[in-house]
């Protein structure tokens, strides 16, 4: 390494093969207590449906099992262990106090159908959530049910149609930016909306003319992220909602960048119709390695009607209930009540915040981006100077002269003990670099990934290679993913090649 | 930081939010909290929540023993607190347990690939119902009465606007679905047949027959499984083409709902239209034996309005615990988990059956049993819960046409004294139901 890194020195760490490499006959981490109701003959009770044999699956001791997934885990970057500056996926700090909460017994162990009368307690979560949530986005009513982000935007879209359809004139199209997430264009395919794409304008905002000339009655929404995916907020936010509500048109918001706005500004406030949250982004609940999530949807008013069953009511006795019937609805799109444990932990968030947390929160995470932004500024370019919210979208422009790109960049950062921030993301920037601190970054850690880039950007010029091929210090290098999808092996075999690569 | 960023204030960073929507006074949410107060806060809304309660209540979701080991596991940072691992070379931890994951999904369902997860069993279904319709190429789908009601709510709304016709097929007296009603709704337009066994009643579906007549029209088989611990000791359903499951009982606690762990599996040839993430196996540049999220030409990130799914965030801690859980059990404590829950719902239904009458008996099923009792069973239940115990679920709400029945669920938790308890209270309220019948029985005679 060129440079010594102040955050990351390279150590052992204990290689690890996969669980069935370790099984062996007679080993076993179970024990049933004994049967207290006599033994009964399967093969009498169950005919040709009883199964005999499970297989390949494993048999292994505890202590095998703890060392197992604790090794393994070793081989994780986590947030825990450093800044993980990825863009739009909001990685901030997960409080523990959360997960203990989340654990207590009445909690962990309410089964959804148990009688309301026994479960005043998660209905009174979900009511107080609810409550905080609208209060934040300044909305009308709200679900719950969606379980992640773009369950939220299905959600959002259904209620979008079930409210045309009930005007009377369903529309066929829904406009997406071109800076938008993967999610938003997959969704509207899913409600049957045909895509329009929307071109962003010169600093990279919507193109306000170009909305005006493609708005017409055909349009059931416009899709937008707010603030947008170079963390620039939408400045003409009212004349956009203007546009669409004067030819019947409603405007949904992608709230994957609400840790930019909490306490600040409320999507209400500025002409949203519907909008999901992602309680896994902005309120804190853990992403553990890719899920579990929870999609919130906000809407006015005249939505609510729509809303997916069962919507939570207050009663006279002062109680809490589920109301079932509810003949307009979408329907359901999940069972029960949603990612509760979710709910939970995002609660117990806003509560160790309170108002004054809340608000500090936010503003902590635009000063934490606009300090990288002025720290990196001139070492990379910045293609759009509008101003940066709570992330910032550098390119790869000055770099690719010397054929680095942005992911060799990234790669690199993993050298210096970061987690790479999202590249190639938003397309309407070539080669990205898009840089989320999130406010839970100490002044300290911000300095270091400052180091590193800069570091990284000097590496570039003296020695190109060395960055291209990182990254360096891992387990493993780069993976050959194109093998990996022209030949997928997506499971383990016995006997097969799986094991003769290893360490 | 304000003085390197060149600015006066944090007020001058948000100058580009017009001012008339800037929020100017307090957000009205509860004030800020000291950790001993949420804590506080919490455990009295878990004492409201029926903590210490016992209960016969299944119906898609299990109670099944947690071993200690998996909450110790998933609490480690490095698992807990980690994104989705795209960036492979350090979240190999995530792709290597996601991996065998797989495998052992494989190896329980007899299919040949299985996904990453999805939502939840609800959602994993509706889902595989849309892969079969781009699979077959045709959009007609037959809907089994006995798949949980909640699954079908879910799919009627997914499909909605997708035109997918839906029927859904009675079943018979004997808790199974109706296959002279499957082969009347099947036709050479019918994309799929969606089932589930154990079914909602806990009944094991004949999926073979179901099979059978499916594939005879070149319609595929999509089965729902929802209560994962049966696989130990029922035979997984083979001909199925496309399985989509519930796996919150393999170590996930039940918290009200969720978060829960979907998942769907199937045969490799229909991996390219398989909604969610995918680990494959891969080699690095020095040879050496790795994992990446794979095929993800298939998912939203790459493909947008032509993505097989929108699903992005999946459920993968949750899935984590099942892969542990399934570790913890293995090849020979699954069987002995599941030939436990047979026996607590066998000498439970049993014991039912001599004062209530026990529906569908003539059909294998696994741990959930209907009972049907003359008395309207929120009344027994009200009783019950004065012993602080959770009847069966009612079915009224589902199953008009089954009248005072309700779906009780017994695994290896459920003791042989709380099973008597109940069998007790049913028996006290069908005694006196009797004896009120003959009194007035009685009167009328006189």
């Amino acid at each position: 390494m060129k440079h010594m890194t102040r955050k990351a020195t390279r150590h052992v760490n204990q290689n690890e093969g996969l669980i069935f490499e370790k099984s062996g006959s007679g080993k076993a981490a179970w024990k049933l207590a004994p049967l207290d109701v006599p033994e009964v003959d399967t093969q009498a009770l169950l005919g040709a449906a009883e199964r005999s044999d499970l297989g390949n699956m494993p048999e292994v001791s505890e202590i095998e099992i703890i060392r197992h997934f604790t090794r393994l885990s070793t081989w994780n970057y986590a947030i825990d262990l450093g800044m993980y500056p990825l863009g739009s996926c909001t990685m901030k700090y997960n409080p523990r106090v959360n997960e203990l909460v989340s654990r207590l017994d009445g909690i962990a162990n309410a089964h959804p159908y148990q009688p309301e009368k026994i479960s005043q307690g998660a209905l009174r979560i979900i009511k107080t959530l609810s409550d905080c949530l609208l209060e934040i986005t300044g909305m009308d009513a709200i679900t719950l049910q969606p379980a992640a982000g773009a369950h939220g935007e299905l959600t959002g879209l259904l209620l979008i149609r079930a409210y045309h359809d009930s005007k009377g004139a369903p529309r066929k199209k829904v406009l997406i930016p071109d800076s938008a997430h993967g999610t938003n264009p997959a969704t509207a395919a899913m409600v049957g909306y045909a895509v329009e794409n929307l071109k962003s304008n010169a600093n990279g905002m919507v193109d306000v003319a170009a909305l005006e000339a493609q708005m017409n009655e055909d349009v059931a929404a416009l899709m937008l992220t707010n603030p947008n995916t170079l963390g620039v907020f939408e400045q003409e936010i009212h004349k956009i909602a203007d546009i669409l509500h004067a030819k019947g048109g409603l405007l949904y918001m992608d709230g994957a960048n609400m840790n930019a706005l909490v306490g600040k500004v409320r999507p209400g406030d500025f002409g949203v119709d519907v909008m999901h949250l992602n309680l896994h982004k902005t309120f804190s609940t853990p992403h553990g390695g890719g899920g579990p999530g929870s999609g919130p949807v906000a809407i006015r008013k005249q939505l609510e009607p729509f809303l997916p069953r069962p919507m939570l009511i207050s009663k006279s006795d002062g109680t809490l209930a589920f109301d079932y019937d509810r003949p307009r609805s979408i329907g359901r799109v999940r069972s029960f009540y949603g990612n509760f444990g979710m709910f939970v932990r995002a609660l117990a968030y806003i509560l160790a915040n309170g108002p004054d947390g809340l608000r500090q929160t936010t503003e902590d995470a635009v000063l934490n981006a606009n300090y990288i932004r002025k720290g990196l500024e001139g070492t990379y370019d910045l293609p759009y100077s509008s101003a940066s919210m709570h992330e910032v979208v550098f390119s790869d422009k000055v770099q690719a002269k010397k054929g680095v790109r942005t992911m060799d960049i990234a790669k690199r950062l993993i050298d210096y003990g970061f987690h790479p921030y999202t590249t190639a993301f938003p397309l309407i920037v070539p080669g990205a670099l898009m840089i989320e601190p999130t406010e839970s970054e100490p002044k300290e850690e911000l300095d270091l990934f400052l180091e590193a880039m800069r570091s990284i950007a000097q590496e570039i010029e003296e020695d190109a290679e060395l960055v291209r091929t990182a990254p360096h210090s891992t387990r493993v290098s780069r993976l050959d993913e194109t093998a990996a999808a022209r030949k997928p092996v997506l499971r383990w075999k016995p006997n097969s090649e799986n094991h003769k690569s290893e360490v | 930081m304000l003085k390197a960023i060149g600015v006066n204030s944090i007020d001058d960073l948000f100058a580009p939010i017009p001012a008339e929507y800037r929020l100017n006074r307090d957000l009205k949410v509860p004030r800020q909290m000291a950790e001993s107060e949420i804590v506080d806060w919490f455990r009295e809304r878990s004492r409201e929540n029926g903590d210490g309660h016992s209960t016969f209540l299944g119906a898609g979701v299990y109670y099944h023993y947690r071993p200690v080991i998996i909450d110790s596991l998933i609490s480690r940072g490095e698992f807990l607190t980690a994104y989705t691992p795209y960036q492979a070379e350090i979240s190999q931890g995530t792709l290597q347990s996601i991996f065998e994951f797989q495998t052992m999904i494989c190896e329980l369902t007899g299919m040949e690939v299985a996904n990453a997860s999805m939502y939840d069993g609800s959602t994993a279904a509706a889902e595989a119902v849309m892969m079969a319709v781009r699979l077959s190429g045709r959009r007609n789908v037959a809907v089994a009465r006995s798949v949980h009601p909640e699954y079908r709510e879910v799919l009627s709304t997914y499909a909605f606007h997708q035109g997918m016709p839906l029927a859904t097929v009675p079943f018979e007296d004997s808790g199974r679905v109706n296959l002279r009603e499957i082969e009347r709704a099947v036709t050479t337009d019918t994309a799929c047949v969606l089932v589930q066994s154990p079914n909602f009643f806990g009944t094991i579906e004949d999926v073979e027959a179901v099979a059978e007549i499916a594939h005879a029209k070149g319609a595929m088989v999509v089965v729902a499984i929802a209560e994962t611990v049966s696989l130990g000791i029922i035979e997984p359903p083979r001909s199925a083409d496309i399985i989509a499951m519930e796996a919150q009982s393999f170590g996930v606690p039940p918290g009200f709902g969720g978060p829960y762990c979907g998942v769907i599996a199937t045969r490799e040839s229909n991996v390219r239209q398989m909604p969610g993430r995918l680990v494959g196996q891969t080699t690095d540049r020095n040879g050496k034996r790795g994992f990446v999220l794979t095929l993800a030409t298939r998912e939203q990130h790459i493909r947008r309005e032509k993505a097989t799914s929108n699903i992005c965030t999946n459920q993968a801690l949750v899935a984590l615990m099942v892969n542990i859980f399934m570790t913890v059990y293995g090849k020979v404590g699954l069987k002995e988990l599941a030939r436990h829950n047979l026996a607590k719902a066998a000498y439970a239904a049993q014991r039912f059956a001599k004062s209530a009458s026990v529906l569908f008996a003539g059909v294998p099923r696994f741990n959930e049993f209907v009972v049907r009792t003359s008395e309207d069973p929120y009344a027994i239940n009200s009783r019950l819960l004065g012993h602080k115990v959770v009847g069966g679920l009612p079915l009224k709400k589902f199953y008009p046409e089954l009248g005072n029945a309700s779906l009780w669920c017994c695994t290896e938790l459920t003791s042989r004294s709380m099973i008597d308890t109940a069998v007790g209270l049913v028996g006290e309220s069908e005694r006196s139901v009797r004896s009120a019948k003959e009194e007035t029985a009685e009167e009328v005679a006189r």
